[in-house]
């Protein structure tokens, strides 16, 4: 069994709300400075910067550093939904059933942000021009279902949050949801809210960053796996077989 | 009607954004964004209870004449900037969306292409 420290939802230069800063071979020196084990890529709507993290990842640091493809999707009801998969086949695949599922609608940069696709040294490659800031036409059930069959797992994202967040936009975590946890963003608006307390009663919580700058990675939360995989981390949030998830600071 | 005259006659405060001499085409509700961008005319004026700075990229976007953010919600900070800077009228209100749209449908904003009657201000 392992002890991971983990931060599972960093965005790249992809998602139009990020820093420029945010750029693979400065995402992976961060990571290693926080002693991160395992980091999670999850752009919103899109994982076309996935491969050059993993790519950067493992000529920095080796095999020190796991990246875990991922991607943030929002949900017809503007539920942000975390989603990790182990591969980058996988998160393709994901990521062509959420492209189908987005407005035929352009980016405006000056008004959302710029969404770069980099290589790994951070190198400008393309510009996605379809507008990721947005809602598909999933609804949150069918992005679990996709996501599920796909060998990955789901976690409502920041649910402590007002807007984005399950409990905000449906009132509160549908308990027949295959989710695999939830995600927090604060312990402190956790420890102030009798709500989020209750949610997270039933389901296994994981804090992390949501990083739109790098002073915005953190290590807050550890795992207990056997490796770094999805399958893990589920059994991890359940809590499962030896393995466990521990917020850190939260007692 | 201007956005003026709204903010006039519903009581509403002005919190950031100088175009209130904007007209005003119609109206539209929701508190979803993807619906907004779907759904909402140029010219309209938005009530919601959403305080988040992609209100004001929205708005700018469909070129909407003003936001009304309801339920005593405060603006974020980035809301209110963003508002300062593209100069789109952020407007807030104690009252609950139901009651504020009632009243703008008093005044003679109707859908998002309806609009009856003027203001004298």
């Amino acid at each position: 069994m392992q002890s991971l420290l983990v931060d599972l939802h960093i965005h790249t230069v992809l998602s139009a709300c990020a820093e420029i800063e945010m750029i693979p071979p400065l995402i992976v020196q961060r990571a290693l400075a926080l002693h991160l084990d395992v980091i999670a890529i999850t752009d919103h709507n899109s994982a076309d910067n996935v491969g050059a993290v993993i790519e950067a990842a493992h000529a920095i640091a080796g095999s020190a550093l796991t990246v875990l493809p991922g991607i943030e999707v929002t949900t017809r009801e503007e539920v942000h939904m975390l989603c990790f998969l182990d591969t980058c086949a996988q998160v393709f695949e994901l990521q062509a059933i959420v492209h189908a599922a987005l407005p035929q609608r352009k980016n405006k940069a000056e008004l959302f942000g710029d969404q770069y696709v980099v290589d790994a040294t951070g190198k400008y490659i393309r510009t996605e021009e379809r507008l990721l800031a947005t809602a598909t036409s999933l609804s949150v059930e069918q992005v679990v279902t996709h996501v599920n069959a796909l060998g990955g797992i789901c976690l409502p994202a920041h649910i402590d949050r007002p807007s984005y967040s399950i409990v905000a936009s449906l009132g509160f975590v549908p308990p027949q949801l295959d989710i695999a946890g939830v995600e927090i963003s604060s312990l402190t608006t956790l420890k102030k809210s009798v709500k989020w307390s209750a949610v997270c009663e039933h389901w296994g919580v994981i804090l992390n960053g949501d990083a739109h700058r790098l002073s915005e990675m953190g290590a807050r939360t550890r795992i207990r796996v056997v490796k770094p995989t999805v399958a893990e981390i589920r059994l991890a949030l359940e809590g499962k077989h030896g393995r466990g998830v521990e917020v850190l600071g939260l007692a | 009607m201007h956005v003026r005259q709204v903010i006039k006659q519903l009581g509403l405060n002005l919190t950031a954004g100088s175009k209130i001499d904007v007209e005003i085409t119609g109206g539209y509700a929701s508190d979803l964004l993807s619906c907004v961008m779907a759904g909402a005319k140029a010219g309209n004026i938005w009530v919601t209870l959403q305080a988040h700075p992609n209100i004001v990229a929205v708005a700018s976007l469909i070129e909407l004449s003003a936001v009304i953010v309801t339920e005593g919600v405060s603006p974020d900070p980035e809301t209110i900037s963003r508002a300062q800077e593209t100069g789109i009228p952020l407007l807030t209100t104690e009252q609950d969306t139901f009651s504020t749209v009632a009243a703008l449908t008093q005044l003679g904003i109707g859908g998002t292409e309806a609009i009856t009657g003027s203001l004298d201000s």
